[in-house]
């Protein structure tokens, strides 16, 4: 590949490229983000290769492994493009009927269609699934589109001409006003506003600047960083150089978990093809701007994602955050100004240069601009990756993208912001999601986790499921968090074992306060909120586990016990052959009963007695029935008699 | 993991380490790099390889011990044949993967950390596998086990030797 050296000479190759694609020839594109892949895409893409040569259609049909199209729940995902008809939960022995069904015959094959839980109606188009129609996919839109290993897909789709725009047609300065102007703010968690990152590190003092993206997702439950960089590499990578131009930065990293294989890999090679073409190295587009990029694997460690600590580790050392009385954008990577940015907060720049930041600024609310993504995770039927306008409301994200709560349970709350945000109650649900309101209702934008929960999750046991992670995860260097956090683990932990005292609530809302005043960096300051917000919005739970000893939604092992409700069970041996402590009695034709004594709550007889009987129980709070006595088990079967 | 076994046989020939280690000749700042390549080529880190990367790169051994000590993806003793990682990110955690997490600590007699006295399985947690989706998720050596119960996470673990 010949290095591209102006703006005329990559519209000429992208010309080129286009012309030799057919906008009209079939083209298959499979979803081979890391979720498909663990439901079986691998094998899917096997069977669709193998079946395409065996049909004769090798050479007439495109194939494409593309990144994930964020609808999770349903993967693997197949598109069959020019019609965008969308199939789902695709299995190879599905394969052979696609092709010579859609493929040859042009012809839709209803069944692997999604249904319309409302409606029942089937759906064709990927478009027109309510998962994807109240979507705005503007950063993530291209990731169903393109095979992350290629160039020349993300070219086709005007690939790299932010970066030539930026280069050729303005100034580093106009690059960093446009980026001031759209008020774009960071999306990786604090909501600091881009450009003005920007500008600092611009202004600061040194020859050697430094740009980095911030991969190392750690928040439990949001993976929207990593399908980015899995599925758009290049999208990144174009955003970075072209903050390193407004910035004056020749030198970047891309911090990447390790955790992250697919990602790891992808970067490398889309690395690898912008130095071939020549939008890294020297000269880039005959700019005389110079600009390399190395990649960094991050080995493990939630901390090492705050900037400091991975600054810290960029330089090959244990990866703790220090104290910022100076900002990391003046004294970053070895005391040099550091730029760092979230994945998907590099890879909105390119939008911004093309379309405007007036553009940019129109989408969203009055203090946050544009899109973000969310991933929307937990007791929600639509699992997945949705990216939204921000001021979207809870409860449209939830039902209208999410479709809502599985298995007619109740909604109970939303915890977003990951383990430093904070749970939200069903009457905010009408809140408008932005950085602003998210902090008012005491949690955080996050990175964009949002785990849904229902009626089954108890609100005492997630705040000490949090503690218990951040615990972990402290660095144990400052003692305001690193104590702080465990003492009030362990007030939770003693709630949840039903051994609460009267006054553990307002002890923990002390320590909460003392541990976010007084900690270095933002793990500790923020570790309180899961358990402010749940005090704050579920206090009753709290006291009904310290007080009556009861866990309202029957989580803490300590605080329930499981019984056979007599007059349902139907003797039919399922739970007393499963049951793995031996701890139920009772045999053919006769009522079983659970030993308490024996009893570990493992939970399985409840898991394994049919739903038509449902005559395991949960009991919390009032003493288990008496066994009933052994003359009175027997189980008269007069039906099947007669 | 209990002291006493034969483990000096899992580390792979020393050819293999000294390589990772000449790619960053005298760079410091590759330390974790280094330490990630050996770890994934030998799957834990012995003692003497990290002697030869603190002499090659020139890095005091305390700190490559703090490094070692500090992040999940390393380990000082060696590993079992088969890895399993148990997903407790929140999404697995509210969909029940504590349970799935006591049926496997139960099934093989180790905590998360530990490897089994026959060298057989390694079992890990993991804060989050990115596919909530299929939540509660449990990884045997790569392979994904989506929306498991305690009862089939017994099963998928009898199957291997």
């Amino acid at each position: 590949m010949p290095r591209i050296n102006s703006p005329a000479e990559l519209e000429e190759l992208r010309k080129g490229i286009l012309s030799n694609r057919d906008p009209n020839k079939p083209c298959i594109t499979l979803c081979s983000g890391t979720a498909c892949h663990a439901s079986g895409s691998k094998e899917v893409a096997a069977s669709i290769e193998e079946e395409i040569k065996k049909q004769g259609l090798s050479g007439k049909v495109d194939f494409r492994k593309t990144g994930c199209h964020g609808f999770c729940e349903r993967g693997p995902i197949v598109v069959i493009h020019p019609e965008k008809i969308c199939y789902l939960q695709i299995k190879p022995e599905d394969v052979p009927e696609i092709i010579s069904q859609t493929i040859k015959g042009k012809k839709v094959v209803e069944r692997l269609l999604y249904t319309d839980p409302s409606t029942n109606e089937k759906i064709v188009h990927e478009f027109e699934i309510p998962f994807y129609k109240n979507q705005e996919r503007l950063v993530f839109g291209s990731n169903g589109e393109i095979d992350p290993t290629s160039i020349n897909d993300y070219l086709a789709l005007g690939g790299y001409s932010a970066l030539a725009k930026a280069l050729s047609e303005m100034t580093p300065e106009q690059v960093l006003e446009e980026v001031k102007k759209s008020n774009l703010r960071g999306r990786g968690g604090g909501g600091f506003p881009a450009g003005r990152k920007w500008e600092e590190c611009r202004n600061a003092p040194g020859e050697i600047k430094y740009v980095i993206v911030n991969a190392d997702e750690g928040d439990p439950g949001a993976y929207m960083d990593r399908s980015l960089l899995e599925g758009n590499p290049h999208s990144v990578l174009e955003g970075l150089i072209i903050g390193a131009y407004a910035i004056g930065s020749h030198e970047g990293y891309i911090y990447v978990r390790q955790e992250y294989p697919f990602a790891v890999e992808n970067v490398g090679i889309a690395i690898q093809q912008a130095k071939e073409h020549g939008f890294l190295g020297e000269n880039i587009l005959g700019s005389g701007f110079d600009f390399t990029v190395k990649v960094h694997r991050g080995a493990g460690a939630f901390v090492s994602g705050e900037s400091s600590a991975l600054m810290t580790a960029i330089e090959g050392r244990v990866g703790e955050p220090r104290p910022k009385y100076i900002h990391t954008a003046i004294k970053g990577v070895w005391d040099r100004p550091s730029c760092l940015n979230n994945v998907e907060t590099w890879a909105t720049v390119p939008l911004i240069i093309n379309k405007g930041a007036d553009w940019f600024a129109q989408l969203g609310t009055e203090g946050s601009k544009g899109t973000k993504i969310f991933s929307l995770v937990g007791k929600v039927n639509n699992t997945g990756l949705v990216e939204v306008p921000m001021g979207i409301t809870l409860r449209d994200i939830i039902y209208k993208v999410g479709g809502g709560i599985p298995g007619d349970k109740k909604f109970k709350a939303v915890q977003t912001g990951g383990p430093s945000g904070g749970c939200i109650p069903e009457e905010k649900l009408d809140m408008k999601v932005d950085f602003d309101e998210l902090a008012k209702a005491g949690s955080m934008m996050g990175s964009g986790g949002m785990i849904v929960m229902d009626e089954d999750t108890c609100m005492v046991d997630l705040a000490r499921y949090f503690l218990d992670f951040l615990s972990d995860e402290s660095c144990g260097k400052c003692v305001p968090c690193r104590e702080g956090i465990r003492q009030m683990l362990k007030i939770l932990t003693n709630i949840t074992k039903g051994k609460g005292k009267e006054g553990d609530i307002e002890l923990l809302e002390e320590l909460s306060e003392v541990t976010r005043d007084a900690s270095l960096c933002a793990l500790g300051r923020t570790a309180a909120n899961p358990v402010l917000s749940t005090i704050r919005y579920f206090r009753d739970e709290y006291e009904a586990h310290i007080k009556e000893r009861r866990c309202p939604a029957y989580v803490c092992k300590e605080l329930i016990s499981y019984y056979i409700d007599p007059e349902k069970c139907k003797a039919c041996m399922i739970c007393l052959r499963q049951c793995p402590a031996g701890a139920i009695s009772g045999g053919k034709n006769q009522i079983h009963v659970i030993n308490q004594d024996k009893c570990t709550k493992c939970g399985t007889c409840f898991e394994v007695c049919p739903p038509r009987f449902g005559a395991v129980k949960k009991i919390s709070g009032e003493p288990v029935p008496p066994p009933i006595p052994e003359e009175a088990r027997m189980i008269a079967r007069e039906s099947k008699e007669k | 993991m209990k002291e006493g076994k034969e483990v000096k046989a899992a580390a792979t020939p020393n050819g293999k380490i000294d390589q990772i280690i000449d790619k960053y000749q005298g760079d410091s700042s590759a330390l974790i790099q280094v330490l990630l390549e050996i770890q994934s080529e030998n799957h834990w880190l012995p003692k003497e390889a990290l002697e030869k990367v603190s002499e090659k790169l020139e890095v005091p051994l305390n700190q490559i011990q703090h490094v070692a000590t500090f992040y999940k993806a390393f380990s000082l003793v060696p590993r079992g044949r088969h890895e399993i990682q148990v997903c407790m990110g929140t999404a697995c955690h509210i969909r029940g993967a504590p349970r799935v997490l006591d049926a496997v600590q139960d099934l093989l007699g180790i905590h998360p950390g530990e490897t089994d006295l026959d060298l057989k399985f390694s079992l890990n947690t993991v804060n989050c596998l990115g596919c909530c989706a299929l939540g509660p998720v449990m990884v045997v050596d790569g392979k994904y086990h989506g929306k498991i119960t305690p009862t089939e996470a017994e099963k998928v673990l009898k199957d291997y030797d």
